[in-house]
């Protein structure tokens, strides 16, 4: 609502649209609670913003200048109310939403910004609530809105899909949504329900990018394809007691079929054109997981051609530690080891717990049963929340006892 | 360019057949939407204008006698206005061939704008 509202009062009365919405929400909860939930709650609150926005128009048309593209229209009542009710149709939402994606990814904008207004405009989180998404503080988090809110009313207007831009700007669109994901998917957030939501929340509007025929890119289905693939494994990385399960330990039975045929059918969507993107490479090594109906099934070979691939097109410290952990499991410990220590980016991995409990695995499997104690200390003391330190702590508990 | 005022003019009639309803309503004020975002569009809209109230009174004569809304039976009752921008009077009426109140069989009267130069 907040985005139709904004394609009427224009990006500079972002607020202004922000507190109609509000007051929408506001008097459900008066009225509600004496008349009754209505059949179609979301249908009412539609309708008592659009009542809202009229009243807001009409009041102060005259003394303040709202989307400067429709200032004729929302002039008049010719043409006001048919405008208003426009806005508000479900594909014009749609579309909005795109926009207001766009607008959010602005360049000015560094990417923690970015994703602090995409979930606070498009996803309706509170600061609080993304400061709990992201570990931040929440003045920090409030500041990064209130900065990121100026920015985009200095824009003037919203960001249209026909811009020349539209290329540009749609890789940061993908890589906002593939971080709001990842924060959802391997965050710091010990808060289970966050994540969940930041999860499912990527997938909406990556949704939306799919729904659209000028997002639809091959790399836009790839990513659909490795949310809906990951997210299938969601149910699994947690066991009975809520703690961390790792890949090799989780109940393959909890995995998502639905999302997984989802996932294949859209990375089967995905492949067209030239262009092989990080997402086609990430989205092709979780559907082989997907595939595999239990780990000693999994196609290692064909996973470590595709590390090898992503650490030509996006190398990253994390990308190099899979791919060494895949090695290990096609070649075994000593060469899995070997890899690990070789990665010329350990300096950036020193402080990645994940990274310490790799080596320590891999010592294990290869006999150094001291060795791997010592990482797997390591990576305790390196753990970022409970769930990590406990996901350490049964894994120290579990290396066997040095025979004397 | 010479700036045009249209008067707008309909019948009772059709004002209620256009607006009785809230589908008719709805159809009606889409069509008056894209008629004149259309205008907006192609740099031909001055001044939206504004609907008028279908009630009023007339002050007529030295004897500024008032009588109650002249538009009773009226046959053509104004129902708003709006200005746009056009080359020339043939240009002003071929835009205004677009506007719904033609559809309840209204009118439409374009009028030049005086300007002194």
């Amino acid at each position: 609502m907040v985005a139709a509202l904004t394609r009427l009062f224009g990006v500079h009365n972002l607020t202004l649209a922000e507190d109609v919405v509000q007051d929408a929400f506001l008097r459900a909860h008066a009225t509600w609670p004496l008349s009754g939930v209505p059949d179609n709650p979301s249908a009412w609150l539609m309708a008592t913003a659009k009542n809202r926005a009229l009243d807001v128009v009409r009041r102060h048309r005259t003394a303040k200048t709202f989307a400067p593209e429709l200032q004729h229209l929302l002039a008049t009542e010719w043409t006001l109310t048919p405008l208003v009710d426009e806005a508000f149709a479900a594909h014009v939402v749609r579309d909005e939403q795109l926009r207001m994606m766009f607008s959010c990814c602005h360049p000015k904008l560094p990417e923690d910004a970015q994703l602090a207004l995409i979930l606070n405009i498009l996803c309706g989180f509170g600061a609080h609530e993304i400061a709990q998404a992201f570990l931040a503080s929440h003045a920090a988090i409030e500041k990064r809105i209130t900065r990121g809110k100026h920015t985009l009313a200095e824009a003037q207007r919203l960001f249209d899909l026909g811009d020349a831009e539209l290329a540009t700007r749609l890789g940061t669109v993908q890589h906002a949504l593939y971080l709001l994901f990842n924060e959802g998917y391997h965050g710091t957030s010990d808060e289970r329900a966050v994540r969940v939501e930041l999860c499912d929340e990527a997938r909406h509007l990556t949704a939306l990018l799919c729904a659209h025929p000028q997002t639809a890119t091959p790399a836009t289905f790839a990513l659909a394809a490795l949310m809906a693939l990951h997210g299938a494994r969601l149910p699994a990385r947690r066991d009975a007691t809520g703690d961390l399960s790792a890949l090799a330990d989780q109940d393959r039975t909890r995995w998502d079929q639905q999302l997984i045929a989802d996932g294949l059918a859209l990375l089967n969507r995905s492949a067209t054109g030239l262009v092989v993107s990080a997402y086609h490479l990430e989205a092709a090594i979780a559907a082989e997981h997907a595939r595999a109906a239990t780990l000693a099934d999994t196609a290692w070979e064909r996973i470590v051609l595709m590390y090898d691939r992503l650490m030509i097109v996006a190398p990253s410290p994390v990308v190099a530690l899979s791919r060494a952990i895949a090695i290990a499991e096609r070649d075994g410990p000593e060469r899995g080891l070997v890899e690990l220590r070789a990665l010329a980016e350990r300096e950036r991995l020193a402080r990645y717990p994940f990274f310490a409990a790799a080596e320590g695995e891999l010592e294990l499997r290869g006999g150094a049963v001291a060795a791997a104690r010592v990482c797997f200390e390591r990576a305790l003391a390196l753990a970022r929340n409970d769930a990590e330190r406990r996901f350490f702590e049964r894994r120290l508990a579990g290396v066997p006892s040095e025979r004397p | 360019m010479t700036d045009y005022i249209c008067f707008f003019r309909t019948n009772p009639t059709a004002r209620a057949q256009a607006m009785g309803t809230p589908e008719a309503a709805q159809q009606s004020m889409q069509a008056w939407l894209a008629w004149m975002r259309d205008l907006e569009q192609k740099g031909n809209l001055v001044h939206s204008g504004q609907p008028l109230d279908g009630d009023g009174k007339v002050v007529r004569g030295r004897a500024r006698a008032v009588t109650d809304g002249p538009f009773v039976e009226a046959k053509d009752l104004v129902a708003g206005y709006t200005i746009i921008r056009a080359n020339d009077l043939v240009h002003a009426s071929e835009l205004v061939k677009g506007c719904p109140i033609l559809e309840g069989d209204g009118s439409v009267e374009v009028r030049a704008v005086l300007q002194t130069m």
